[in-house]
C-alpha cells in the first residue's frame, strides 16, 4: 500500500498557480525527496500534505485517509518539520519536547521524551532555555521533536538546514535508521549530496510541475550524469 | 538618492500598510460617531432648562424670582397652587424637563423678616453621567442669579438689611426623582457624586484587564507566526477549537490576575480620596446583593471572553511582533470608549446612535452592570450578557474558521464564493 498518493494536485494563492496538477506516490518506509529550485512549489506541496493548506483541485491520500475529509486523523500519524521552524523561546528544550509529547497518548509520553532527548543530543543543555540555543542546537531539538512521536509519515522541509557537516551527517543517519524501522519520509532539500545519499526515490519539481521522477541512480543513468546535481540542472534548465 | 532619503523612503514603504491604517480609520470613524452624538447632547444642554413653576406667593420678591425663571428657562407648567404638584411633575416629565420649582406663600414675607426664603425644588434626574447633570447645573446657576437679584432688591429697598441674608437670601428644600425613586433632601449633584465615585473603579479596572490580556493574545499570535511555531502547532493532533480556546483562557487568567493586582492598588488610591459625610446610598435601598455581584462577575467574564476572542481574530492579521503592537490599538480604543461614555452619560439618556454603539461594544456591559443593578435594571444586565455571549460564540467560530483556512499562514482564503464569482465572470 502507498503511504502517500498525490493525484493532479492543484494549489493556488489567489491568481498564482503554485502547484499545477502534480502527481506522485510514496511507498511505506520509503524516503522520498522533493527537489527543485527556489519557488518551484516544494514547500507548498509539503504544507499541503501536512494539512496546513487546503487544496484547490486533485486529491491527496495519506496512509489511507483522504486529506480533504480526514485531516484530523492524518495529524495523528504524521510529523512536519518546517524549514525555518522555531520553538517557544521561554521554554527549556525538555519542556518543549514535553509540551509536544502531551498531545499524544499519555502512556507513550515517557518513551517519546526518552527518544526526543536522545535524538537532540543536547546533554545538560536540554534544560536550558531555547532562546540560548545555537542554530544547530535548535535544529536538532526540532528534528528530535519531529521524530520522537514515531510518526508513520515524517514530512521534513530541509531537515539539515543550518547544521554543520557532523550534525547534518548524524541527522541523515537518523533518518535512514528511522525509515528502516517503518517510518515513511517525504523531504525537500537543496543539498544534492544529501538527496543522493538519503532518498530511495526523488521527484524534481519546477514551476509547480513535476518534471522528472525516479530512483537517483536510474535518473543519473538516464541523463548520463555524474550526480543528481547534473540531473537537476538538465531537467530544470535544459 | 542620499542615505537619509533612501532610509526614509524604505521606512515609509514598510509602514504604509493596511495594517497600520485600517485600525486608525476604524477608530476615527468611531470617534466621528461619538463626536456628532456628543455634539447633540451639548446643543441640548445649551438650551434653556425646561422647568415647571408653582408660585403661591403673589408679592414682589416672588414675582422677581418667577420673572427670572420665565425669562431664562423654558417653563412648560405654571400654577399658583401646590396641590397641582403631581400634575406639574407629570407635565415637566413629559416635556423632558429638569425640575419643578415651588415658591411658597410666605416666600417674600420671610425674607422681609430677615429669614431665608425657601425654594422647594423637585428635581427630575434622567441619568447619573456628567452630561446628564448639565441641565440641573444650568438651573442651579439660574437660582444663583435669582439670589443675586433678590439681594440687589433688598439693598435697594432697605440699606440696613442683615448681611448674612444678603449673601444668601434663599435656601432650598430639594427632592430628587431618579429611576422611579424619591430621594428626599438630596440634589442630583450629590447623587451623581456618589454614583460616579462608586462606579468609576469598575470601568477603569475592566479597561485595564481588556487592554492587558488583549495585548497578550495579539502578541502571542504574532510571536507564534514570527517564531514559526504556529505551523508545527497546526500539524499536531489538537483541535483548532482547543488552540483558540486555550489561548483565550490563558490570557483571561493572566488578565484577571493582573486585574486583581491593579484593583488592590486602585482600592488604596480611592480610599485616599474618600470624602466622609457623603450620601449613604444603602439607606435609599441602593445596594448590591451577593446575587448582583454574581451577575457582575458573569458579565465581566463573558465580556473578557468576547474581548479576547476579538483579539484572537485581530491577532490572526498580525504578521510579527511589530504589527501586533499596532493591532492592539483598536482594542485599547474599544475599551476606552465605553469607559468614557459611562462616565459622561447613563445608557438610558444616550442618543440612539451612541446607545447602539455602546451596546455593541462587549466591554460596555460589565462597566454598566453595577449601576444598572443598583436600580434593579436586570433587563439591561441580562440582555447584555446574552448579547456578549452570542458575540463571543460568533467571534470564536470565526476565529476557528480562520484557523481552518489558509488565511492564517498565507493571508488568503480558499473561499468557494470566490470560485463562484470567477466561474460567473
Amino acid at each position: 500500500m502507498s503511504a502517500v498518493e498525490v493525484k493532479n494536485l492543484v494549489k493556488k494563492y489567489g491568481s498564482f498557480n503554485a502547484l499545477k496538477g502534480i502527481s506522485f506516490s510514496i511507498n511505506e518506509s520509503e524516503i522520498f525527496g522533493l527537489i527543485g529550485p527556489n519557488g518551484a512549489g516544494k514547500t507548498t506541496a509539503l504544507r499541503v500534505l501536512s494539512t496546513l493548506l487546503s487544496i484547490n483541485d486533485g486529491s491527496v491520500t495519506i496512509l489511507g485517509y483522504d486529506l480533504s475529509k480526514h485531516a484530523a486523523e492524518i495529524r495523528r500519524l504524521i510529523s512536519y518539520l518546517p524549514e525555518d521552524a522555531g520553538a517557544y523561546k521561554n521554554l527549556s528544550g525538555r519542556a518543549y519536547l514535553q509540551f509536544i509529547a502531551n498531545f499524544f497518548d499519555p502512556k507513550e509520553v515517557p518513551a517519546m521524551m526518552q527518544i526526543g532527548i536522545k535524538i537532540t543530543d543536547l546533554g545538560a543543555r536540554i534544560d536550558d532555555r531555547v532562546d540560548t540555543y545555537s542554530k544547530g542546537m535548535m535544529r536538532r531539538l526540532l528534528v528530535g521533536r519531529a521524530l520522537m512521536t514515531n510518526p508513520r509519515l515524517a514530512i521534513l522541509d530541509e531537515p539539515t538546514s543550518g547544521l554543520d557537516v557532523i550534525n547534518a551527517q548524524e541527522i541523515r543517519k537518523l533518518i535512514k535508521s528511522t525509515a528502516q524501522s517503518g517510518t515513511t519520509f517525504l523531504l525537500s532539500s537543496h543539498n544534492m549530496l544529501e538527496v543522493e545519499y538519503l532518498c530511495d526515490r526523488i521527484a524534481l519539481i519546477s514551476d509547480g510541475k513535476i518534471v522528472e521522477e525516479g530512483k537517483p541512480k536510474a535518473l543519473m543513468e538516464k541523463y548520463k550524469a555524474r550526480n543528481i546535481e547534473e540531473v537537476f540542472i538538465r531537467t530544470v534548465h535544459e | 538618492m542620499s542615505g537619509l532619503g533612501n532610509i526614509t523612503k524604505k521606512e515609509i514603504r514598510e509602514l504604509l500598510t493596511p495594517g497600520t491604517f485600517i485600525p486608525i480609520i476604524i477608530v476615527a470613524l468611531i470617534f466621528g460617531t461619538m463626536g456628532s452624538s456628543i455634539q447633540g447632547i451639548q446643543e441640548q444642554s445649551l438650551a434653556p432648562p425646561i422647568i415647571g413653576v408653582i408660585n403661591e406667593d403673589n408679592s414682589t420678591l416672588s414675582a422677581l424670582a418667577s420673572t427670572l425663571l420665565y425669562t431664562h428657562a423654558n417653563s412648560v407648567y405654571n400654577s399658583t397652587t401646590v396641590s397641582d404638584l403631581k400634575i406639574g411633575l407629570e407635565t415637566v416629565m413629559q416635556h423632558n424637563g429638569v425640575a419643578i420649582i415651588i415658591i411658597p406663600k410666605n416666600f417674600t414675607e420671610r425674607i422681609t423678616k430677615d429669614q431665608q426664603g425657601t425654594f422647594q425644588i423637585y428635581w427630575i434626574m434622567k441619568g447619573a453621567g456628567l452630561m446628564d447633570t448639565i441641565s440641573s447645573s444650568s438651573l442651579e446657576s439660574l437660582i444663583n442669579l435669582i439670589n443675586t437679584n433678590i439681594s440687589k432688591e433688598l439693598i435697594k429697598t432697605n440699606s440696613s438689611v442683615n448681611a448674612s441674608l444678603i449673601l444668601s437670601p434663599t435656601k432650598r428644600l430639594e427632592t430628587t426623582y431618579f429611576k422611579n425613586r424619591e430621594f428626599v433632601g438630596v440634589s442630583p449633584n450629590i447623587i451623581f457624586g456618589m454614583l460616579s465615585s462608586q462606579s468609576l473603579l469598575i470601568p477603569i479596572v475592566i479597561m485595564m484587564i481588556i487592554i492587558m490580556s488583549g495585548s497578550i493574545v495579539i502578541t502571542s499570535m504574532a510571536l507564534e507566526k514570527e517564531n514559526k511555531t504556529l505551523e508545527t502547532l497546526l500539524t499536531l493532533p489538537v483541535k483548532r477549537t482547543s488552540i483558540v480556546t486555550g489561548k483565550i483562557i490563558a490570557a483571561a487568567i493572566i488578565g484577571l490576575l493582573l486585574a486583581v493586582i491593579y484593583m488592590l492598588g486602585m482600592q488604596y488610591y480611592y480610599t485616599g480620596f474618600q470624602v466622609s459625610g457623603g450620601l449613604n446610598l444603602a439607606s435609599y435601598g441602593l445596594s448590591l446583593t451577593s446575587i448582583d455581584f454574581i451577575w457582575i462577575g458573569i458579565s465581566l467574564f463573558m465580556a473578557l471572553i468576547a474581548g479576547l476572542s476579538l483579539c484572537m481574530l485581530i491577532g490572526t492579521f498580525a504578521k510579527n511582533y511589530k504589527s501586533a503592537t499596532t493591532l492592539t490599538f483598536p482594542i485599547t480604543m474599544l475599551a476606552m470608549i465605553p469607559m468614557l461614555i459611562t462616565l459622561f452619560a447613563d445608557f438610558e439618556t444616550l442618543p440612539l446612535a451612541l446607545k447602539i454603539l455602546t451596546f455593541a461594544i462587549p466591554f460596555s456591559h460589565p462597566m454598566m452592570a453595577s449601576r444598572a443593578l443598583l436600580f434593579q435594571d436586570y433587563i439591561l444586565v441580562i440582555g447584555g450578557i446574552v448579547y456578549v455571549t452570542i458575540f463571543a460564540i460568533i467571534t470564536i467560530s470565526i476565529v476557528v474558521w480562520v484557523f481552518k483556512t489558509d488565511r492564517l499562514l498565507t493571508g488568503t482564503t480558499n473561499l468557494k464564493i470566490k470560485k463562484i464569482f470567477k466561474k460567473r465572470n
